[in-house]
């Protein structure tokens, strides 16, 4: 019943962004006439290979350096309605991601449909209908499309695998850009990256994350020792993402990544909502906090009652972490 | 300078909410209602740009009838005025109808900043900033992190997935920030005392120039996630980091 599903293929600063690949796999499993990917930005026409083996027929591109310097809503919604005006998609998969956000937003006010939010999954059968997930993932709820379409759902990061394909090469559509002067009254003017050394929070076997329990934002140094020698990487609560511990990039949960390691280590952190909507898919989990009644603890495999820093100092003692990094934890007390 | 804060009243986010299994709709009774905490960061920006620069803030809400009270917080924080828009054919409205309520409350009166937060603590959709800014015809500056303003232009430092950008805006536009943006102050017996004499609009969809979509989704089922069961939970008596390492082996991981 569907003919035609888009994904909207989002880049980062020129590469593309892991949701695009993810979409795109679950897109080509909907039984649709066709899949199609729209790609914004330079860099759009190097990432259609990629885009290709995972599902897209056709590549939507334009490499107008526009896409990168202006804020993504306002240039890539228009543009998307205008391909949407001519192509008449069923369904459009946007990424949950600050970017995808802003333009599936906008996209949906600019056509008068709405978007399902925080979407975890898709099927189509007699009819389509996404699952997605409300009050921090407490409880799940299914919603059936009907009427006007394009359908569009924003999908929580990584709740699909990406798989390649091995499909042909797609055709690839150069898009007109027509930016309207009015998006030009806000623009980037300066980028940072905040990433880490060591694998990257997403793809970490291992993740070491840390709250407010830690008591003081030198105590971080801690969790990135011990994540070097699991050769993990570091998370954060929002709570010390908001007092400005540690950047965004780091934060797990609900507005922040979505991360399923093989074991997560939570180390002062009281277990939000907010919060464990972000890892409860993890495999493992060990959970490390002084009050005996945080909610961390009714997910936790293994759950210590305790000074996070402290059991994270001898923990990397126990692994033969370097007498340098062996300096005791920071107490507040 | 105008600015419309939007604000909402929710159930109190350390009360877990619930979807009714029958009407598939938020669960009131018995929940207390509070001003969405998330929104006294908006508030809090508009008061310190109209401070700095002059004008005021105005805000501007889509609830129930109750949703006074979260209205009169904000007055009490200083606000000037507030609208709250309140009809039987909202209840349960999606984010692209909150997002034309409010859109068509706010074009009601002068604005040069519309102000939000990026999303309310209740519902997460995190799509009504950019909607209202796609129906008011002018870019939405999201995911703030800092803020300030030289008069013309707004230097806002915002969020992304992996690192920060710096974008200049001009004005209008719709700002939206997030709990890391400055510390919201507290009402003050002045403030709680004066916002009893602020002005407070009571519009009903009638009052507002705005046409409800047709229904174009319905929800067909709501469940419990599966919960995961939790494990042992032990003091630690000095072998807390053993049991780690216990752990740690069983998963391979070292």
């Amino acid at each position: 019943m569907l003919t035609a599903v888009w994904v909207y293929a989002e880049l980062d600063q020129g590469g593309l962004a892991p949701s695009a690949l993810e979409l795109l796999t679950k897109a080509r499993s909907l039984g649709a006439g066709s899949v199609a990917a729209v790609c914004l930005g330079p860099g759009s026409a190097e990432a259609a290979g990629d885009l290709g083996r995972h599902g897209a027929g056709t590549v939507y591109a334009s490499g107008d350096p526009a896409f990168a310097e202006l804020l993504p809503g306002g240039p890539a919604a228009d543009t998307v309605a205008a391909l949407v005006a001519e192509h008449h998609p069923d369904l459009i998969l946007f990424p949950g991601s600050c970017g995808g956000r802003d333009v599936a937003g906008r996209v949906s006010a600019k056509l008068g449909v709405p978007v399902i939010a925080n979407a975890l999954d898709i099927e189509a059968a007699e009819a389509v209908t996404v699952t997605s997930s409300v009050f921090g993932a407490t409880q799940l709820v299914r919603t059936e499309f009907r009427g006007r379409r394009p359908w569009l759902a924003l999908f929580r990061p990584r709740s699909f695998a990406a798989e390649p394909a091995g499909g042909a090469a797609p055709q690839v559509v150069e898009v007109p850009a027509s930016i309207d002067p009015r998006h030009r009254a806000a623009r980037i003017v300066e980028r940072s990256r905040e990433v880490a050394a060591g694998p990257g929070l997403e793809e970490a076997q291992v993740v070491v994350s840390g709250g407010r329990g830690l008591q003081d934002p030198r105590n971080f140094d801690l969790l990135r020792q011990l994540a070097e020698l699991l050769h993990g990487a570091v998370g954060a609560s929002r709570a010390v993402v908001d007092a400005g511990w540690v950047p965004y990039a780091l934060q797990v949960g609900q507005t922040g990544k979505t991360v399923k390691p093989n074991v997560y280590i939570a180390c002062g952190i009281s277990g939000a909502m907010q919060h464990t909507v972000g890892m409860k898919g993890s495999r493992h989990i060990v959970a490390i906090n002084r009050d005996p009644q945080a909610p961390i603890f009714k997910l936790a495999d293994l759950g210590i009652v305790g000074d996070a820093a402290e059991v994270v100092s001898r923990l990397i003692a126990e692994l033969g972490g370097a007498p340098g990094a062996g300096q005791p934890p920071h107490g507040a007390a | 300078m105008d600015i419309a804060v939007c604000v909402k009243q929710i159930p109190d986010p350390n009360t877990p909410g619930e979807l009714d299994p029958t009407t598939h709709r938020l669960r009131r009774e018995g929940v207390d209602a509070v001003l969405d905490p998330g929104d006294e960061f908006g508030i809090e920006a508009g008061l310190a740009l109209a401070e700095a620069h002059g004008g005021e803030v105005r805000v501007v809400s889509m609830g129930p009838e109750r949703s006074v009270e979260a209205i009169r917080k904000a007055l009490a924080m200083g606000a000037a005025g507030g609208v709250l828009v309140a009809d039987p054919a909202l209840v349960g409205a999606d984010a692209l109808t909150t997002a034309r309520v409010l859109a068509a409350a706010i074009r009601r009166g002068p604005f040069d900043l519309v102000i939000t937060s990026t999303e309310s603590t209740d519902g997460y959709t995190g799509v009504v900033p950019q909607a209202i800014a796609e129906l008011l015809g002018i870019p939405a500056v999201t995911f703030a992190r800092s803020v300030s303003f030289d008069g013309s232009t707004l230097t806002v430092r915002r969020q992304t997935e992996n690192g920060t950008e710096t974008v200049e805006a001009g004005l209008p536009c719709v700002l939206s920030v997030t709990a890391g943006v400055n510390a919201p102050r507290y009402p003050s017996l002045r403030g709680i005392m004066a916002a009893r004499s602020k002005p407070l609009d009571r519009l009903s969809l009638n009052d507002l120039d705005v046409q409800l979509g047709e229904v174009d989704q319905e929800i067909v089922r709501v469940e419990p996630a599966p919960q995961r069961k939790g494990g042992e939970v032990v003091a630690d008596d000095g072998t807390g980091a053993q049991r780690i390492l216990e752990l740690l082996r069983q998963a391979k991981v070292i």
